[in-house]
């Protein structure tokens, strides 16, 4: 048993994104651990990808996108207006849906992030490190120099984690990872997110709820919310109460594939 | 189980329904596959009766006892009145032009490029663009007079009226390269906007700043599309002459200082064949060689700047 003093990563208050006027999100309180996989669940158009996107303020890039509310990272707003996002994204990595490796050769993939992200060290040792730490490192070792494009999307994926972790992240979000990967590739990827959280918080969203059984210590539902079409989180919990004894009825239908 | 599967899709009885698989005459797609082809092999047709013709023509010149190949491709003195027709005076003149404005127009277009694509909100881009094409838009004669009227008395003040003639090339090179300018930015910007967004989203997700971004992912990801671009832009720079016949003077000189009057192979081919020429005359024939020069110069600057861009290519998928 663990000490009950739980340390938050990243912590939401009250948050609520908009895409022009539409609330997409609406009312979201989460702490989320820190050194845990926490998943975040829920039907299509949700707005899961949207929160997600929240923490490491890639809404940004949608002209019309605002948050009302705070995302606390170490007791800091990361919408507060001194925060620089670029600093935010360096802290807070990303995991696509859909493999999105560079087209530059494997070794390269890996070394422009850290390049840009100022890494003074030893180039050859970090690629390494991280290509193992994603579990790639055998498979990709004789062939750095080809193009990431050479390999299999599974392949891809795992260098796409390579790549964030060796900007060395406080939290990886991962965005539904394995849905465009087969079964095998998608088997790998949920034993490397158990090896990963030994250094990093991870947050995954998923459609497939076995995944988030599977890999999830936390699980946070969401729903949408009536009228207004907004989506927001209605249950938290630990993941094996969510799946069992869930306290919101329509968490359980939803989880018991029951939901109309 | 199994019976109630086959009542949900029951299978059609065997020769129930007479299924034809046979072959249709489709007039109209037959008809559509000739037209096609008819006007693709023209288009190709053209291309090679103009070389053709060329080749043709500029043949005489070269039988012709006055000139041979040796004077022609070694000497630089192109006066047709004393009978010297050394290439080079021309080439030179057209090289140095078409360098000046590539190197006013690659790099502004390349800017402006990756402010419309990569900095300017969806609605400073949907006003920029249409402008920028506008600006295509004009006729080269207008840019000439642009150059001979307003750049040049510009340029003459910045540097001294005893260091820089009425005509030059510096201020014809420095207007083409605005006029080609639109061109590569339009054509660029296109390119990198068909950079797929998911490479944005991982630069940016890597914590990119926007400049890293576009210059050390999305350029490099542009490339083939940047570099056609530029092999247009420079095509155009070759052939261009209504620009330089006004603004850059009717002297051939072998010279590569932009400050100095010099006459492109266009320029000098417009100016003589507006005069008269009577058929099968060594001029006459000169102007066919001129063109052929020409050909080969645009395709051999195509060919250098593909082999660039194919070296520093990054392609997806």
């Amino acid at each position: 048993m663990q000490t009950e003093t739980p340390q938050y990563a990243i912590e939401t208050r009250n948050l609520s994104i908009f895409y022009g006027p539409f609330e997409a999100v609406k009312d979201v309180d989460l702490k989320i651990e820190k050194g845990k996989i926490t998943a975040i669940i829920g039907p299509s158009g949700c707005g899961k990808s949207t929160l997600l996107r929240a923490f490491n303020r890639m809404n940004d890039f949608v002209p019309t996108s605002h948050v009302n509310g705070e995302i606390l990272m170490h007791g800091i707003n990361l919408y507060s207006k001194e925060i620089d996002p670029v600093e935010v994204r360096r802290r807070i990595g990303m995991v696509f849906q859909k493999p999105n490796p560079f087209p530059k050769s494997i070794y390269e993939n890996i070394a422009w992030g850290a390049r840009i992200n100022g890494f003074k060290g030893n180039m050859d040792e970090l690629v390494e490190q991280s290509l193992r730490g994603a579990a790639l490192w055998d498979e990709v070792k004789d062939k750095l120099k080809e193009s990431a494009y050479a390999l299999s999307g599974g392949q891809q994926q795992r260098l796409c984690i390579a790549r964030t972790i060796a900007i060395q992240p406080e939290i990886i979000l991962m965005d539904e990872p394995a849905s465009a990967l087969d079964p095998i590739s998608t088997l790998r990827i949920e034993e490397l997110m158990q090896e990963l959280k030994q250094n990093y918080t991870i947050i995954i969203v998923t459609h497939n709820m076995q995944q988030a059984a599977r890999v999830s210590d936390f699980t946070a539902m969401m729903m949408l919310f009536g009228e207004t079409r907004s989506g927001t989180v209605i249950e938290y919990d630990k993941t094996d109460i969510i799946f069992t004894r869930p306290g919101d009825k329509r968490t359980e239908d939803y989880v018991t594939g029951r939901f109309g | 189980m199994t019976t109630e599967t086959q009542s949900l899709a029951p299978v059609p009885e065997q020769n129930s329904v007479p299924v034809s698989l046979r072959r249709k005459l489709r007039l109209g797609e037959g008809l559509l596959e000739a037209i096609l082809f008819v006007v693709g092999f023209l288009t190709i047709f053209v291309t090679v009766s103009i070389v053709v013709v060329l080749g043709d023509q500029a043949l005489l010149f070269f039988n012709d006892p006055q000139v041979g190949f040796r004077e022609f491709f070694l000497t630089t003195q192109w006066q047709p009145s004393i009978g010297q027709f050394g290439i080079w005076a021309l080439v030179s003149a057209t090289l140095t032009t078409s360098a000046i404005a590539m190197l006013v127009a690659l790099p502004l277009g390349l800017s402006s490029a990756i402010y419309l694509s990569e900095y300017a909100s969806p609605r400073a881009r949907s006003v920029l663009k249409p402008i920028l094409e506008v600006l295509a838009g004009i006729p080269t004669v207008v840019y000439g007079y642009f150059a001979l009227l307003f750049v040049t008395p510009l340029l003459r003040n910045l540097i001294g009226t005893e260091n820089l003639g009425v005509y030059n090339m510096l201020s014809a090179g420095v207007v083409m390269g605005i006029m080609i300018l639109p061109l590569i930015a339009s054509m660029s910007e296109d390119a990198l906007s068909a950079v797929p967004n998911s490479l944005r989203e991982a630069a940016y997700a890597m914590g990119a700043t926007p400049f890293e971004a576009s210059i050390q992912v999305i350029v490099p990801a542009a490339l083939s599309g940047i570099g056609a671009a530029i092999i247009v832009g420079l095509s155009r720079a070759v052939g261009e002459t209504m620009i330089v016949a006004v603004a850059s003077g009717a002297t051939s000189k072998f010279t590569f200082n932009p400050l100095e009057a010099a006459e492109t192979m266009t320029a000098h081919i417009a100016r003589i064949s507006g005069g008269d020429l009577s058929y099968n005359t060594i001029d006459y024939n000169s102007l066919f060689a001129i063109a052929l020069v020409l050909f080969v110069v645009t395709l051999a600057l195509n060919l250098f700047s593909q082999w660039i861009v194919s070296r520093f290519r990054e392609q997806y998928e």
